[in-house]
């Protein structure tokens, strides 16, 4: 046998193994330093899972946010699923300072869980919620519920239920070389959407969640493609000579923002999906790429060389003002707005190491999130709070996570190739 | 007396040859005039085997040198200006492509550092200073196709200078 059909065979093991479990896990590289203490007891009535139980996968996101420290239902003294079997003595003993405990029931419509959270040091209820689902829906039901708890207790909207795109470079050349991936923020349920022999990159979700645009090299030349996730199609949107990247929806999801070289230098344009009327939104010899809208879908932020060296600008779309946003350093390009728009996280070099950094646009002020190096391509999640991230880790394409105040720092690991260029999803409607 | 004698005869046997000659001058004429004309023919023909021979070697050192001359040009980090020795190879093709003129493809590359649709457009903007120098050296812009991939298809995998350098490149294909 030859080597390579070895690693053809090894591959294809690897591959059938990967669809009973997620690609990507996530581990904590720096939780705070005391995270809160819970218990998600294991639910009364029927058992529902989807690889893991409801209470496992809530706490594993639980885990995961490095806010809290579930308690292992091994070694919780009782299991109680009604308020009156609750004793906060054996919670207090346990050290939980919250305790989550509901039933599963099951209909024809699929599965309702009704759930409660408790705090122990004040032995009240915080609230009684129910979530229902599908019967396929087990992974929602728990991730809606993870949302529901964590928002409880730290006042932030949780972002369980959220997605990710990310690509993924095989690195052995073939008809499935770089894959476009769909999955859940914790890694779960990842699904191929889209397969080439050439590069693919740059995915962009729709604020509704429907539709996906990303560049694929699959002509030999870039080009912009839309992909809807509800029917499954695909629509070539662009075919211009030269580039033809950085797509990026307007938060109406009625414009798609993207960089176009057809005159000569990399200018932004504006397409109207249901016109097709392209718009020029820059005209500059210089390079001028990497658009993102401002929540208001007034303006761009973008990335720019106009002054010498990459740096993020923003160019209102009704005025056509522009305006330099960023001042520290020699390098910072590929800006991502945060959702209340009032900062902004970038691809920032200093001392030769490119980092992330989250810049006040009011104050300009600036700070450095990562500790890694080669770090590019953040994408900040719906609340605000984080952020994911391309780096590179054993010398493999990875991604990785930071707290926008840097004190939470997570790496996702891959089982299998190369992953970057992550998009977290905007909240599911 | 001797010497006389000997005058005589060398005398009489010129005399001798050169009544011979006259006899039958045009004859002998033609000949020589054929011999020559010969001579010169396959003197000429030598001289135009020998220039084909040449020309043929030029040609092919010629075509060597195209096939030779460097079709991968590299660049500094974040820059888009042609190297000098970049200029010199490029020269080269120039002359090369008027001469045997086919279309080409130039490929724009660049490192992995830094974010990847900027480094596409940096790709686009060293593909292009290769394009213009070749254009302004008389080569058809309508001949050439620039594609940039910029970091997605590096020449060398790895996080080094080393590999980064053979990265930011240019390739010129036929």
């Amino acid at each position: 046998m030859t080597l390579l059909k070895k690693i053809g065979l090894i591959v294809v093991c690897v591959f059938f193994a990967s669809a009973a479990q997620a690609q990507i896990t996530i581990e904590i590289t720096q939780g705070v330093d005391e995270p809160t203490p819970i218990a998600v007891v294991p639910f009364g009535g029927v058992h529902a899972s989807d690889g893991a139980a409801i209470h496992e996968i809530m706490a594993n996101d639980l885990r995961m946010s490095g806010f809290f420290r579930p308690i292992a239902p091994a070694d919780m003294l009782s299991h109680p699923s009604r308020q009156e079997d609750i004793y906060y003595r054996d919670w207090r003993l346990l050290g939980a300072t919250y305790i989550v405990i509901g039933n599963i029931s099951r209909d024809e419509q699929g599965f309702a869980l009704e759930y409660e959270l408790y705090d122990v040091v004040s032995q009240q209820r915080l609230f009684r919620k129910i979530t229902r689902g599908g019967t396929q829906a087990v992974r929602d039901i728990a991730h809606a519920a993870s949302d529901q708890v964590y928002e409880a207790i730290t006042n932030i909207r949780g972002i369980f239920s959220t997605k990710m795109l990310y690509v993924e470079d095989m690195g052995v050349d073939g008809p499935s070389r770089y894959r476009l991936v769909k999955a859940d923020i914790d890694g779960a349920r990842d699904q191929v959407l889209f397969s080439s022999s050439q590069p693919l990159l740059s995915p962009a979700w729709s604020s509704d969640m429907r539709q996906v645009a990303y560049v694929s090299f699959e002509t030999s030349r870039p080009a912009i493609f839309r992909h809807d996730l509800v029917t499954g199609t695909r629509e070539q949107l662009t075919n211009f000579r030269g580039l033809n990247g950085a797509p990026a929806w307007s938060p109406d999801d009625r414009k798609l923002a993207f960089v176009l070289s057809k005159d000569g230098n990399p200018e932004l344009y504006t397409l109207d999906i249901a016109t097709k009327k392209l718009t020029r939104v820059t005209n500059h010899f210089a390079i001028d790429t990497e658009p993102n809208w401002t929540p208001d879908g007034k303006s761009l932020i973008f990335t720019s060389n106009r002054g010498g060296s990459p740096q993020i600008y923003q160019i209102g779309l009704a005025s056509g003002r522009v305006e330099r946003l960023t001042f520290d350093g020699d390098y910072n390009a590929r800006g991502r707005v945060s959702p209340d728009g009032k900062s902004i996280v970038m691809v920032h070099r200093e001392n030769g190491v490119f980092h992330i950094a989250w810049q006040d646009i009011a104050s300009g002020d600036m700070r450095i999130l990562t500790e890694t190096w080669l770090d590019e391509s953040p994408t900040i999640a719906p609340n605000g709070a984080m952020l994911l991230y391309a780096t590179q880790y054993n010398n493999q394409g990875v991604l990785a996570a930071v707290s926008m105040d840097a004190g939470l720092k997570f790496r996702l690991p891959s089982k299998l190739g190369d992953v970057r260029e992550p998009a977290w999803s905007p909240f599911p409607k | 007396m001797v010497k006389s004698f000997k005058v005589l005869v060398t005398a009489s046997a010129l005399a001798a040859v050169m009544a011979g000659c006259s006899s039958s001058k045009e004859a002998d004429d033609a000949a020589a005039a054929a011999a020559a004309e010969a001579e010169r023919a396959a003197a000429e023909a030598e001289a135009a085997e020998a220039r084909a021979r040449a020309e043929a070697e030029a040609k092919a050192a010629e075509m060597a040198k195209c096939d030779n001359a460097d079709k991968v040009f590299y660049f500094d980090f974040d820059q888009s200006l042609l190297r000098a020795e970049s200029r010199a190879a490029l020269l080269v093709q120039a002359e090369c492509l008027k001469k045997y003129g086919s279309s080409l493809r130039l490929e724009g590359h660049a490192d992995e550092r830094g974010s990847r649709e900027y480094n596409m457009a940096l790709g686009e903007r060293r593909a292009n200073a290769v394009r213009d120098f070749l254009v302004l050296n008389g080569v058809p812009s309508a001949d050439i196709e620039v594609v940039s991939y910029g970091e997605e298809r590096p020449a060398e995998v790895g996080s080094y200078e080393d590999a980064w350098s053979k990265n930011r490149r240019v390739e010129l294909k036929k």
